[in-house]
């Protein structure tokens, strides 16, 4: 009898009656071919697999995560609440050991979400995995989570989210920046000055195939794994590598994927973009499904799977080794890299400009950030958009020292609300979110 | 007049009604090794001095198949299966003549691999030198297209008695479900086929020559004609004509459960508004897991003869039987001694009952009385709480729009219906332990006749069209039309009411009982190909649901 050998859990939401518009690529059919593969394949009758309901974010989840400007109301709709609410589902059956791990496919996808969010970019309106990463820390105490981000579009929300914070290791695995949206994630954004090398970036070049995913997997993502130890491994698992991919350039396949899932060993699985809902979602959310359940999943191939035509040429090999290998050599660096990162107690100034696709709004920000060598540092965002309004928010990391503390509260006091439409602090170390009144 | 048998394991209970109320009830032992005779037997009893003309409607329920599957005794069958990518389908093998052959179908249908002709012809000469007559095709997405099932059985069709297409068992999605339905189908058939006739053959020689009615899973009943393409429906077709006994003493707009409280287990089941729930996918009973569709109820290893035991000075029933009750000649105590030691039940010998208690009091520390009295609340308690396990699991089903994620329904029964021998002495105690109105249904030893007696013809169709591909089918009912680019979700359920209409009248429906139908699952779908629309996918299941004829509902309510 079919039988997992890893117990473990999904969720399923296709979200069958909502869109961004009816001809938008992340609209209802998307995941209606992979409904179709996966349950004419009887995936949730087979032993150990278990099947969870999602649950629903409440503005509480969400403000772990981000300032939603103006509130989490305005920019998000159930579907979102939905979406985030799934991976929030996988994530209490896995830490609640009911499961040894779990693949939350669900629509629409997060990953291009910043911590400050005015609105929609990339198809994202909140970031579904920081959004259960935060979850978990507040609510199961983990400290260290590696969030390892495999779709072909830089993660740069949860890049973001998480850039200043040293116990979040995030790697993006993506199609070169200067080739696809959002144009980030080059080898040299490495994290803010507390948590350098905390974020690792690897761009591929297009034509990238299975062979080089699994180069950098095994030769840069499994052995910094190792070294960071992480208490729970988190997989965005983006499926727009797939050569049939219609807004990508890469020739990655289902074999490919549920290759790479099954050398990741990821605890928690959540579904980001992939839009070749016909010719790869089906099979690939399979061969991923199968992967993580430990089942044989070798028949697992696209009927127009030819893979001499998707054999990456050998200039692209040697592209993809030269990436790893400077990547590799900043891993190694951290601790100087970190050491050489500024005077601790000192602010370091960071100005950045950010454009939302999907609801076409301008946002400018001034981000300044608390130097410190025994946490991820306070830090303040002052952010105006387009849409007129212009927040404050201070972030006080989760694990933060006690001058940081501090240094939130006073930044938070000392602010002026005749210059802002709203000041918020997030302050992590007590679950709090407060708008100063 | 209507006539209602229910063949169960151990009795068979037959009943004749008419519009005044039951005229004839007979309970009789079931001879498993010739239910043939058990059913005639029923028959002369319920006819004896009976205006045969006045007999209207038969409708019989048998364990005939369920017998055949727990004893093995099924035709040996051979499986020819198509499969294409995916899992492997070796997982899914049925026997030692199970062929998985090239060709591959995808999720919208289209051919992805050919079949290979050839390669079916010699595995037609395997299993005929294997001494096969019965044979199973099944390919992967046949009910989106089912024309390597068809070309399959036109190579295979010379050479064995019948072959049994995948795609007519269902319309639902689920390749493994479909190869075990579609070979319980063919391993059953000659035995269903050969007992079936023999009964109308012995009906006419008895002068009765109405249709027979035969009672499915899903407690609705389908005509003996139609029953011989899907004998597996039968399966478990008692514990649903239990169920459908219970739908009269139902309350309207609420929800109930029912409860068979069997010797050794019970049978739970839910009812909502009066319409029995329904399996999602099929029947599923441990490692078995089909597509045949069925009433929602679990059977729980408790009853009146479940072993009482301690272990660990705690208080043990079930989930074994070792017999009767000790007060009914009987190794262990069970409930039902408790019930005799307490004075609720009138029969049986009290003085082993109370030696069986006895036992269970001395290492408890109590009187006889309160063991009894813990022996019976425990009872109940765990009853109970499979059944609040139940609904929390129906409860918890996903869902997968955000508008059934917000409205989604929960049940919460409102009352209880017990069926089933021990039902009256329990009724009290649930009520009294759980603030659940608890009522033992009356003629509640016979209520599974009853209840096949009621049961109207029920069926389901799933319609799918497709605009860009410019089709709509309903394989399941060998239906395919063309259709244009502008046909609408309106057009699709017309369709599929005129379909469903069909398929009830063919299946033996009366025409008066089959309004009651519902659209079970309604999807829309744009299809866009390089953002451009490409056109449109309607999907509809439609339904007619169990339910009782019309008409005799109220003849069976006692003040």
């Amino acid at each position: 009898m079919l039988r997992a050998l890893n117990k473990t859990g999904l969720v399923f939401f296709p979200a069958f009656d909502w869109a961004i518009d009816p001809t938008h690529p992340e609209r209802e059919e998307r995941l209606l071919y992979t409904q179709d593969q996966v349950t004419e394949e009887g995936v949730f009758d087979i032993s150990g697999i278990i099947e969870y309901k999602p649950e629903i974010v409440t503005p509480q989840d969400i403000r772990r995560a981000h300032f939603c400007v103006p509130d989490e109301k305005s920019i998000t709709t159930e579907s979102h609440l939905i979406s985030a609410g799934g991976a929030k589902a996988i994530a209490n059956a896995v830490m609640n050991k009911e499961v040894k791990n779990g693949f939350a496919l669900v629509r629409p996808p997060g990953h291009h979400s910043m911590r400050v969010s005015h609105g929609g970019r990339g198809f994202c309106h909140i970031n579904i995995e920081a959004i259960m990463v935060e979850y978990i820390r507040s609510r199961f105490g983990l400290k260290r989570i590696a969030v390892i981000d495999t779709d072909c579009h830089h993660g740069d929300g949860t890049n973001d989210i998480f850039w200043h914070d040293p116990d979040v290791l995030f790697i993006s695995l993506h199609q070169d920046g200067r080739t696809l949206y959002p144009g980030t994630g080059f080898t040299g954004e490495l994290g803010g000055p507390n948590a350098r090398c905390s974020n690792l970036n690897i761009p591929l070049p297009p034509g990238t195939s299975s062979e080089g995913y699994l180069y950098v997997i095994r030769n840069c993502v499994l052995p910094v794994l190792e070294e960071f130890k992480p208490d729970l491994i988190v997989n965005s698992a983006g499926q727009d590598n797939h050569y049939t991919d219609p807004l990508t350039n890469m020739n990655f396949c289902a074999q490919g994927y549920a290759m790479m899932t099954s050398l990741l060993k990821p605890d928690i699985a959540v579904l980001e973009g992939g839009y070749s809902i016909e010719g790869a979602l089906p099979y690939v959310n399979l061969g991923i499904i199968l992967a993580m359940a430990g089942i044989d999943y070798s028949g697992v191939v696209e009927p127009d799977y030819d893979p001499d035509q998707l054999r990456q040429s050998v200039s692209i090999t040697d592209k993809i080794k030269k990436t790893t290998d400077i990547v590799n050599a900043y891993w190694k660096e951290r601790d100087e890299l970190r050491q050489k990162a500024g005077t601790p107690g000192n602010f370091e100034i960071r100005h950045r400009e950010i454009f939302y696709d999907t609801d076409n709004i301008f946002e400018r920000q001034k981000e300044n950030v608390r130097i410190c060598r025994d946490c991820g540092g306070c830090f303040e965002i002052d952010s105006s958009a387009t849409t007129g309004n212009h927040i404050l928010g201070v972030h006080i990391p989760i694990n933060a020292c006690k001058s940081c503390i501090e240094e939130g509260y006073r930044l938070f006091d000392q602010a002026d609300k005749t210059k802002f439409s709203q000041i918020i602090l997030q302050d992590r170390t007590k679950d709090i979110y407060e708008i100063k009144k | 007049m209507i006539i209602g048998i229910d063949v169960g394991g151990t009795n068979t209970d037959a009943v004749l009604l008419s519009s005044s109320g039951i005229e004839k009830k007979i309970k009789e032992a079931t001879d498993s090794a010739d239910l043939f005779h058990t059913i005639l037997s029923c028959f002369k009893k319920l006819l004896d001095g009976v205006d045969l003309n006045r007999i209207q409607r038969i409708v019989i329920s048998t364990t005939l198949t369920t017998n055949a599957i727990v004893q093995q005794d099924m035709n040996p069958v051979g499986m020819v299966i198509s499969a294409g990518p995916g899992i492997n389908p070796e997982f899914f093998r049925t026997g030692d003549q199970y062929y998985c052959v090239s060709g591959s179908i995808n999720h919208r249908g289209r051919e992805k691999a050919p079949v290979n002709e050839m390669e079916i012809e010699d595995i037609a000469q395997k299993m005929k030198t294997a001494g096969i007559e019965y044979v199973g095709v099944v390919s992967k997405f046949c009910v989106r297209n089912p024309s390597h099932e068809i070309l399959i059985k036109r190579i295979l069709n010379k050479h064995f008695k019948k072959v049994f297409l995948g795609h007519h068992v269902s319309g639902n999605l689920n390749f493994p479900r479909r190869i075990a339905t579609t070979h319980l189908n063919a391993g059953v058939f000659s035995l269903h086929k050969t007992f079936f006739e023999a009964v109308k053959n012995s009906l006419t020689q008895m002068g009765l020559s109405i249709p027979i009615q035969i009672l499915k899973a899903d407690g609705g009943t389908m005509s003996l004609e139609s029953s011989m393409s899907f004998p597996g429906q039968t399966v478990l077709s008692g514990p649903a004509a239990s169920i459908m006994g219970a739908i009269p003493y139902a309350p309207k707009k609420q929800d109930a459960i029912v409860l068979d409280i069997g010797g050794t287990t019970t049978d739970i089941a839910f009812l909502v508004n009066r319409a029995p729930l329904l399996e999602p996918m099929g029947i599923q009973r441990g490692r078995y897991k089909s597509l045949i569709r069925s009433l929602q109820t679990d059977s729980k290893g408790i009853g009146g003869d479940s072993v009482v035991r301690v272990k660990d000075k705690e208080l043990i029933i079930g989930p074994d039987r070792k017999g009767p009750a000790m007060a009914f000649g009987g190794p262990e105590p069970t409930p039902t001694d408790a019930l005799i030691v307490l004075g609720l039940m009138p029969e049986g010998n009290i003085e082993n009952a109370v030696k069986g208690i006895h036992q269970i009091a001395l290492e408890l520390n109590l009187s006889d009385t309160d063991a009894a009295d813990k022996i019976f609340k425990k009872c109940c308690s765990i009853i109970l709480k499979k059944t609040f396990e139940m609904i929390d699991k129906i409860n918890s089903q996903p869902v997968y729009t955000v508008h059934e994620f917000l409205e989604n329904y929960k049940i919460s029964p409102r009352k209880i219906l017990l069926l089933g021998g021990p039902a009256p002495y329990f009724a009290k105690k649930i009520e009294e332990l759980y603030h659940i109105k608890t009522i033992a249904i009356p003629e509640s030893s016979v209520a599974n006749a009853i209840g096949a007696a009621l049961a109207r013809t029920t069926c389901e169709i799933s319609l799918n069209a497709d605009t860009e591909q410019g089709i709509v089918t309903a394989h399941e009912e060998d239906f395919a039309e063309p259709i244009s680019k502008t046909y609408s979700e309106d057009d699709l359920i017309e369709a599929a009411h005129t379909l469903l209409k069909e398929k009830a009248m063919n299946s033996g429906a009366d025409p008066d009982n089959i309004d009651d139908v519902e659209v079970v699952e309604f999807q829309k779908f744009n299809i866009v190909r390089n953002f451009t629309p490409k056109g449109k996918i309607f999907r509809t299941k439609m339904q007619l649901k169990p339910g009782l004829i019309k008409g005799f509902e109220t003849i069976l309510l006692h003040p």
